[in-house]
């Protein structure tokens, strides 16, 4: 099977640092497949070896089955990268960068496609205006159609929204959302933790260079999180034997963790047999961040 | 499907989106070098017989013009690249280091022979001159111009940042082009200095383009060339075993 990102004991070291120590990993064609970790944890590195960007020290790294470093020129066809820093050439317009962009892939009458570009990322008004006199949202934009001017098959867009406004932000995830309905390949780094449980699939959380956790975004959520359960009774101590993991209570207010909505009736019960009265109840289904808290936190 | 027009039409329309600094001021600066120095020293300073110390400085102006722009073309656009770190975009496509190389070069020596040719059409208002051999003026032009984008091309992916260049440019190639005999023959020199100047590669563009206009020169043009050729081929492999191991490019 051809497996649109694949990584074997992939290795970077810079001098003494470590920055990758043996990242496997492998990507779905159609995926939606979030990279998260803390800083320095190597996840630009990894895209810089998946790019070519940086040469792996060790281990070996395909898109599309073509390896990065023997077949870079038709790994690179399938790839579009929006990096990270908000680089522009102040020489060019917007039309102009795109074209040049299409041109280093070998496509010169690519005018259709760079318009629909153009369209989709709401970039019109702008198309001919000097890069320098754009705003950073619209040099966000610029550069996620620059990684777009050959159709690559697969897309890599790392941490796409720091520092974007939220309504530039919403309309970004639904046209790289469209482009996953589409079929193409999502590889995706943020910061925002809530965005990666919204729209992976899958998810690799890396930490010093190591992957310490690679499932479905729901299957991490089930494993690792739980529930919360907020309550607030009508006294300050807890009834003893509620079978729950306390992690806060004062002033009448508890909470507690939950393997599942199974613990949910047990607590209940035990609070009514004490005959504890609830005045507030509150909920919270598992969350990402929490699982990354607790993922990071165990390696 | 090849990446090297574009990428050469990207380094031509850098430099032409700004011709009023890249082309206008060296022009200029080439007048100005002609006016003071063929005024102040006409008359007291004859180089060969038939040729006035006016006439000898044009074709060494033209030379010196274009070589420095040569290299300032490739020096300051990869720097800036760099700098900025736009650079990525010539990095994630396709492009062979074969084409990054001759696209560069390429466009370097396009920039150099436009402020040559500026810089010619500018002095023949001033200066009667006449082209004796001008297949050997355009052989000069065209290595030395080479010659030059290929160093600006070293210095570029070698720099880290700006001063680096500026110093590259203020501490070896601007004396190397003063003291090449742009602005007297090396014949005037004491012999240590003379000697000298056969180390300097610049000396052979120099003598070698002017031979080509007065079928005169200080050292026989085919062996000027022979040299010129060689260290274009020396320095090119250099140029090309850094850009095929991605030194300062790719991590």
């Amino acid at each position: 099977m051809t497996f649109a990102i694949e990584a074997l004991n992939v290795e970077k070291r810079y001098g003494a640092l470590q920055a990758l120590a043996g990242v496997s990993l492998a990507v779905a064609e159609g995926e939606f497949f979030g990279l998260l970790g803390p800083n320095g944890a190597g996840k630009t590195t990894l895209i810089s070896v998946i790019a070519g960007l940086a040469r792996a020290s060790a281990g070996v790294v395909r898109v599309m089955g073509a390896d990065v470093v023997a077949d870079y020129r038709r790994a690179r066809r399938m790839l579009g990268v929006v990096p990270q820093e908000l680089v522009f050439d102040p020489f060019f317009t917007v039309r102009e960068t795109l074209r040049i962009q299409s041109g280093y892939f070998g496509l010169r009458n690519n005018d259709a496609w760079i318009d629909e570009v153009i369209h989709h990322l709401d970039l019109g008004a702008k198309a001919d205006a000097n890069m320098r006199t754009l705003s950073g949202g619209m040099k966000r934009r610029v550069l996620v159609a620059q990684a777009l001017v050959h159709r690559p098959p697969v897309i890599v867009l790392d941490e796409p929204t720091a520092g974007v406004d939220v309504e530039l932000r919403q309309g970004l995830w639904q046209f790289i959302r469209r482009l996953n309905r589409d079929g193409h390949t999502i590889v995706l780094t943020t910061h925002y933790l809530e965005e990666a449980e919204e729209l992976c699939d899958r998810i690799a959380m890396l930490k010093a260079g190591r992957i310490v956790a690679l499932d479905s975004t729901r299957n991490l959520l089930e494993t690792f999180s739980g529930l919360v359960l907020k309550l607030r009774l009508d006294r300050d101590v807890l009834p003893e034997g509620l079978g729950a993991e306390v992690l806060a209570g004062e002033d009448g207010r508890f909470t507690l963790r939950l393997r599942g909505h199974f613990e949910l009736e047990e607590v209940l019960r035990r609070l009514r047999e004490a005959g504890a009265v609830i005045r507030e109840l509150e909920l919270e289904p598992p969350d990402l961040e929490e699982v990354f808290l607790r993922v990071m936190a165990r390696h | 499907m090849s990446s090297f027009p574009t990428l050469l039409y990207k380094e031509l329309l850098r430099f032409w989106k700004v011709s009023f600094q890249t082309v206008a001021a060296p022009v200029l600066t080439a007048l100005l070098y002609l006016v003071v120095f063929a005024y102040a020293l006409e008359g007291r300073m004859r180089v060969y017989d038939q040729v006035s110390y006016a006439q000898f400085l044009v074709p060494g102006l033209v030379m010196m013009s274009v070589l420095q722009n040569a290299f300032a073309n490739s020096s300051s656009s990869l720097i800036q690249s760099k700098i900025t770190g736009n650079i990525v975009f010539m990095l994630l496509p396709p492009i062979s280091y074969l084409e990054f190389f001759g696209a560069y070069v390429l466009a370097s020596m396009i920039r150099g022979l436009v402020v040559g040719t500026g810089v010619l059409a500018v002095t023949v208002w001033f200066v009667e001159l006449r082209v004796a051999a001008p297949l050997w003026v355009l052989a000069f032009a065209l290595l030395g111009a080479a010659i030059l984008g290929t160093l600006g091309l070293v210095a570029g992916i070698w720099a880290d940042k700006f001063d680096q260049i500026a110093a590259f440019q203020n501490f070896v190639i601007l004396p190397l082009t003063f003291l090449s005999g742009v602005f007297y023959s090396i014949r005037s020199l004491p012999d240590f200095w003379q000697a000298a100047s056969h180390l300097n590669p610049f000396f052979y563009m120099i003598d070698g383009f002017r031979y080509g206009f007065f079928g005169i020169s200080d050292f026989p043009p085919l062996a000027s060339l022979a040299v010129v050729a060689v260290s274009f081929a020396v320095l090119s492999a250099a140029c090309l075993l850094l850009l095929r191991s991605g030194y300062k490019l790719r991590q």
